[in-house]
Formats: C-alpha cells, sequence, structure tokens
C-alpha cells in the first residue's frame, strides 16, 4: 500500500490552503484527493466577484481565488487525485473489513500491516475509474470537505413536487457551469447568500425574480449582496416570510408566500400568490461529515462539524479538519486561514511522529472507538481549557485550547443567535472578565472572532475555561437588521 | 439639505453610511469606519459602478462549456444590462486563460471583459 505523510480530502479552498501551508511547514508526501475532475471546489461555480479581499487585497471571483491557490500547488508540485471519491478513513489495523476484502486483489502483497510498517496511522479507502478501489496510508489525514446545501426534503413545505424546485447552488451550477437556464419567472426562499447571488445571476441572464422571501425576521447574508443583488434591480426582499405553497404538477406554475409570527408559523390572511416556473431554495449549508461520522469523531450538534481544538485536530488523533466541513464560513478568505493553520499543525504533527513508528494496537483500537464517542471530556486532557458558549453566542470553534501547544496567538471564531446591536463581545478566562470588544453590529449571518494571546493564557494558567458571551450595552436588540 | 443612507460593500463590514449633500454637492460622509466607505459613498451618490460578471459559451473545451468572465474593472451602473447585452452574444474558442480578453471596450465603456476561469 501507498502510504504518505498527509491525506487531504478535498481539493476545494480548504484543501488547497491546508496543502500549501503543511508544504510550507516541511511535509513533503502529501497527496490531494478531489472528487471532482478538477481542483477549486465550489469556487468554480461562484463566478462572481468579492472574494479575496483579505488574502489578496483585492477583488476576485471564485474561479480567480481558486486558480490563485492552484497555479501554487501546482508550482509546489503537490500531488493530488482527481475523480476520486474517499470511501472510508480508518485507523491503521482496524480498516473495514468490506473494503478490506473488495481492495484484497490489488493490494493482497501489502496488507494494513505494511501500512502500519510504514508508520501509517490512518488508512484511506478510495475509488476511482482508473485504480478502481485502493488504499492510501497516511500519518495525518486533513478533513476539507466542505459542505452541500440543505434540500426541499428537509423543509415540509406542503404542496406537489413539479419540476423547477431547485436548491440556489445547483441552479449555479446549471447556469454557470452547464450553460442552461432553469426557468424565466422566479421566487427564492431563503436569503443566504447563495439565494441572493442567484437573484442577480438570474436577472442578469433575462429571468425575473419576482421576491425573496426569508423565514427569519433578518437576512442570513451579507449586506454587500443584500445592496447589490437586490436593490440594485428593485427584487423585494420580505423578511418573516415563507412558501406555504407550490402550485403544478408537472412544472411550478405560482408559490404562494405568506407571512409568519414569533413563532414562525404562517399568519393566516397574509398569504402572497406569486405565478412563478422556478423556486429556489437558499436555506442553509450542512457541513459534510459521512466519513467523519463513520470515522468515529466526534461531531458538535450545532455546527455539524467536527469538535475540534486550537490545532483544529479532531477527537481522533492526527485527523485535522478546516473550511465549510468545521463550520460554514460567509468569506473564503477566512477559510484559506484556518486551512493554513490546519495544514501547519498536521505538519507539525508528522514531525512529532515521524522517526517513531507506533504499529497500533488492534485490540485497543477496537475499544478505544468505542469511547471516542462518548463525549468530547473523555478528551479534555491534562492543561486543556474548555471553550464555553455564554449569552447569545451559538458556538465556538475551537471547543478546546492546550496553551502549551499553542503556536502564536488563539483566535477563537464564533457565531451568535441573533442580532445584537450596541453590543460587546465579552471575554472571560477562568471567570475573570479579560476583556469587552465594542460591536457596532453583531449577526447571525457574519462569522465573529476574538484573539486571546498566548501569554494572557498563559498568564492565566489556572483558568479551566474561556468564555465568550455578548452583554447587550443599551438592552436596545433590534429584532430588524435593516 | 439632503441625506442619503447607504449600506457600504467595500467590505463585510456593511457599514451605514450617510452623506450629507445641498444642492449635488457633497458636504460630508459619516457613518464609515475606513477610507473606503468615504470613497465608496462619494462615488455611489455621484456615479454608481460595478463589476459585472457572467460566463461566454466556450467551444473546443471539451466538457467545459462555459468560460466564467467579468468587466476588468467597474463599469457605470446604469450600463449594466447593455454590457450584459453584448456578452449574450459574445463567444469564445478553447484555448481561454484567466485574464485573456473576450470582448474589447464593452458597450463602449472603455473597459475590456476578461476570462476568469481557463478552458484548455
Amino acid at each position: 500500500m501507498k502510504t504518505v505523510d498527509i491525506v487531504i480530502i478535498g481539493g476545494g479552498p480548504a484543501g488547497l490552503a491546508a496543502a500549501l501551508s503543511a508544504r510550507k511547514a516541511g511535509t513533503e508526501n502529501i497527496l490531494i484527493i478531489e472528487r471532482d475532475d478538477e481542483l477549486g471546489g465550489i469556487l468554480n461555480q461562484c463566478i462572481h466577484n468579492g472574494f479575496g479581499l483579505h488574502t489578496f487585497h483585492e477583488e476576485l471571483t471564485g474561479p480567480e481565488y481558486a486558480g490563485r491557490f492552484i497555479d501554487q500547488v501546482k508550482e509546489a508540485g503537490i500531488p493530488y487525485l482527481l475523480n476520486t471519491m474517499v470511501l472510508d478513513i480508518s485507523r491503521a489495523g482496524a480498516a473495514p473489513d468490506a473494503c478490506a476484502d473488495a481492495g484484497a486483489a490489488q493490494t493482497a502483497p501489502e496488507t494494513a500491516e505494511s501500512a502500519a510498517a510504514g508508520g501509517a496511522r490512518h488508512i484511506i479507502t478510495a475509488t476511482n475509474r482508473t485504480d478502481g478501489l485502493f488504499q492510501i496510508g497516511a500519518q495525518a489525514v486533513i478533513l476539507a470537505m466542505g459542505c452541500r446545501e440543505r434540500p426541499r426534503g428537509a423543509l415540509n413545505i406542503p404542496g406537489y413536487r413539479p419540476a423547477g424546485i431547485f436548491s440556489a447552488g445547483t441552479a449555479q451550477r446549471l447556469v454557470n457551469v452547464e450553460g442552461y437556464m432553469p426557468g424565466h419567472e422566479v421566487v427564492i426562499l431563503g436569503s443566504g447568500d447563495i439565494g441572493l447571488i442567484m437573484a442577480r445571476r438570474m436577472t442578469l441572464e433575462g429571468a425575473k425574480v419576482k421576491v425573496v422571501a426569508e423565514l427569519m425576521p433578518y437576512s442570513g447574508g451579507l449586506k454587500r449582496n443584500i445592496v447589490q443583488c437586490l436593490d440594485d434591480f428593485g427584487i423585494p426582499l420580505k423578511l418573516s416570510h415563507t412558501v406555504v405553497d407550490i402550485e403544478g404538477k408537472d412544472r411550478v406554475k405560482a408559490v404562494t408566500i405568506a407571512q409568519v409570527g414569533a413563532d414562525r408559523r404562517p399568519i393566516p390572511g397574509t398569504e402572497e400568490r406569486y405565478t412563478c416556473d422556478t423556486l429556489l431554495l437558499s436555506v442553509g449549508l450542512i457541513p459534510e461529515n459521512e466519513l467523519s461520522r463513520a470515522a468515529g469523531i466526534e461531531i458538535n450538534g450545532v455546527t455539524n462539524g467536527p469538535v475540534v481544538n486550537e490545532s483544529l485536530e479532531t477527537s481522533e488523533e492526527g485527523v485535522f479538519a478546516c473550511g465549510n466541513v468545521l463550520h460554514v464560513h460567509d468569506l473564503v478568505d477566512n477559510v484559506s486561514e484556518e486551512a493554513s493553520r490546519a495544514g501547519t499543525n498536521a505538519a507539525r504533527f508528522v514531525a512529532r511522529n515521524s522517526g517513531k513508528t507506533t504499529p497500533p494496537d488492534t485490540l485497543n483500537t477496537q475499544a478505544e472507538a468505542g469511547e471516542t464517542r462518548t463525549g468530547a471530556k473523555t478528551r479534555t486532557g491534562a492543561g486543556e481549557i474548555q471553550v464555553r458558549t455564554g449569552n447569545g453566542v451559538r458556538y465556538t470553534v475551537p471547543s478546546f485550547v492546550n496553551p502549551e501547544r499553542l503556536d502564536g496567538n488563539l483566535i477563537i471564531r464564533f457565531r451568535v443567535g441573533a442580532i445584537y446591536k450596541d453590543a460587546s463581545v465579552v471575554v472571560r478566562l477562568g471567570g475573570e472578565r479579560l476583556r469587552a470588544l465594542k460591536k457596532k453590529i453583531i449577526a447571525p449571518g457574519e462569522m465573529e472572532q476574538v484573539i486571546i494571546t498566548k501569554d494572557e493564557l498563559l498568564q492565566h494558567e489556572n483558568a479551566d475555561s474561556i468564555e465568550i458571551s455578548i452583554e447587550e450595552n443599551s438592552a436596545a436588540q433590534a429584532a430588524q437588521s435593516r | 439639505m439632503e441625506e442619503r443612507t447607504l449600506t457600504c460593500i467595500g467590505c463585510p463590514m456593511g457599514c451605514q453610511v450617510s452623506v450629507q449633500m445641498d444642492a449635488g454637492k457633497i458636504l460630508s460622509v459619516t457613518g464609515n469606519t475606513c477610507p473606503r466607505g468615504d470613497a465608496y459613498a462619494r462615488e455611489e451618490v455621484t456615479a454608481p459602478a460595478r463589476t459585472v460578471t457572467s460566463t461566454i459559451p466556450v467551444t473546443g473545451g471539451g466538457r467545459k462549456v462555459r468560460i466564467p468572465c467579468k468587466t476588468a474593472s467597474d463599469i457605470p451602473k446604469q450600463k449594466i444590462f447593455v454590457v450584459m447585452a453584448q456578452i449574450h452574444k459574445a463567444g469564445a474558442q478553447a484555448p481561454v486563460r484567466r485574464g485573456d480578453v473576450l470582448i474589447r471596450d464593452v458597450a463602449g465603456t472603455g473597459v475590456d471583459v476578461i476570462a476568469t476561469g481557463d478552458v484548455l
């Protein structure tokens, strides 16, 4: 079996940035595995501009942003596999039986044993058309699989199931990559960024976008997109509205939306019917963690991404996560930054563990696999500080911090559950108020971050927790975002 | 005196910027938190401009049938649909590389439409 130092699953913005930083940090033997037929991930269909303001200090389109990273990966000579689907991540010595059997014909001379001898900690099972089913051993794994869209089935919208209902990202791919127009008269449910971007895109391609309905009393999209994608074209945004009926048997004929109350239930008598042939859904993104779950990696119930420590390492030692598979980001620049930290940390992990081959104990592996599922607390080892979510904060990444392991400052990213105006982000270290950062506006649609220096952490060496919370300065929490 | 309130789009902050005007002259800009906000607000009330992005059909690229493109810099906002009309008529032949000019001086704006991806 082939063995590499780091396998990166996913060749989108997270995987590309992770690969580059891992190489920069000294790891030579890296492999990126991508299921699509090109690198770049979802950026390839995000043809709009606005990417890269932080990373490159200029506004790029998605393909341009991806292109710059792809160029660097190719220049660095980092190997990658395209059209290749990873099926399983296992600990060496505990590879799944079915795959081991199926791959036996090809990998018979070199079994999992030889992987262990080569120092591989993890076995990646993957498949493609040229190599069939195959396995690769790796010291470290970086999860960079991204996310997918929440489908209609998750929404319980009444009505028939006619043609003409698309997720916004599917419509984006049809228009921008395949060159098809999904429809001519459009209603969009959900004001997430993809929905807003598609409202403009469909308009520019000659469609009439009649309305964007948003269940929440605020938009989950960036302000910039509301201005440039809706306001510019006079497309109405109806907050606190949802779809209550879809008409049409073969094709969508009309969509009825209604206002919702504070309980998010439709208010009778507020229905408005829009004739249209297309309904686009932009109703949330879900990190794609089937592989992580199957590998027994602990998942955070709020983000639907792995629980990670300050090194972006999951509950499985040597498996790191970054980008939208970890938590859904608004800005690709943040993905790149986070992924390069994951890459550096994975390279360090490899350097720490190289030389000492640790043949995994098969019996122990089985026992431990059960334990990792029981909860993060099993992992809070000596010197680990828990990051807690206080008032208003839905989640934080990371969930645990070991100040000793920290290289440089600690970046904690988080999201709030409602819109706060004139509020403060309060950071507590071991119960002591470290600082309060005043913010004009904090919104669920825009990821926030706080930075705690390593010195601050070391000065509070007895602190057992970090807490991030929102304090309202004027108690004037606005229900409306704009 | 009149006042126009805008949402700055210079970065994800989305600052609410107010422009105080008198007879078409800008008296002051408030609410911005960086110089970009000031510049954006001044331009937005006098000569609003946008970058247009789209795709153009490409032949000879195998499975790739569209090349993504953009106006190389901002064009006047009121010309968005004129620019789109010309983009809709355009075509390209592979190989096309990032930065290649696909339409020169689109709709008389003096701005080129360039490829933002590669179809080789």
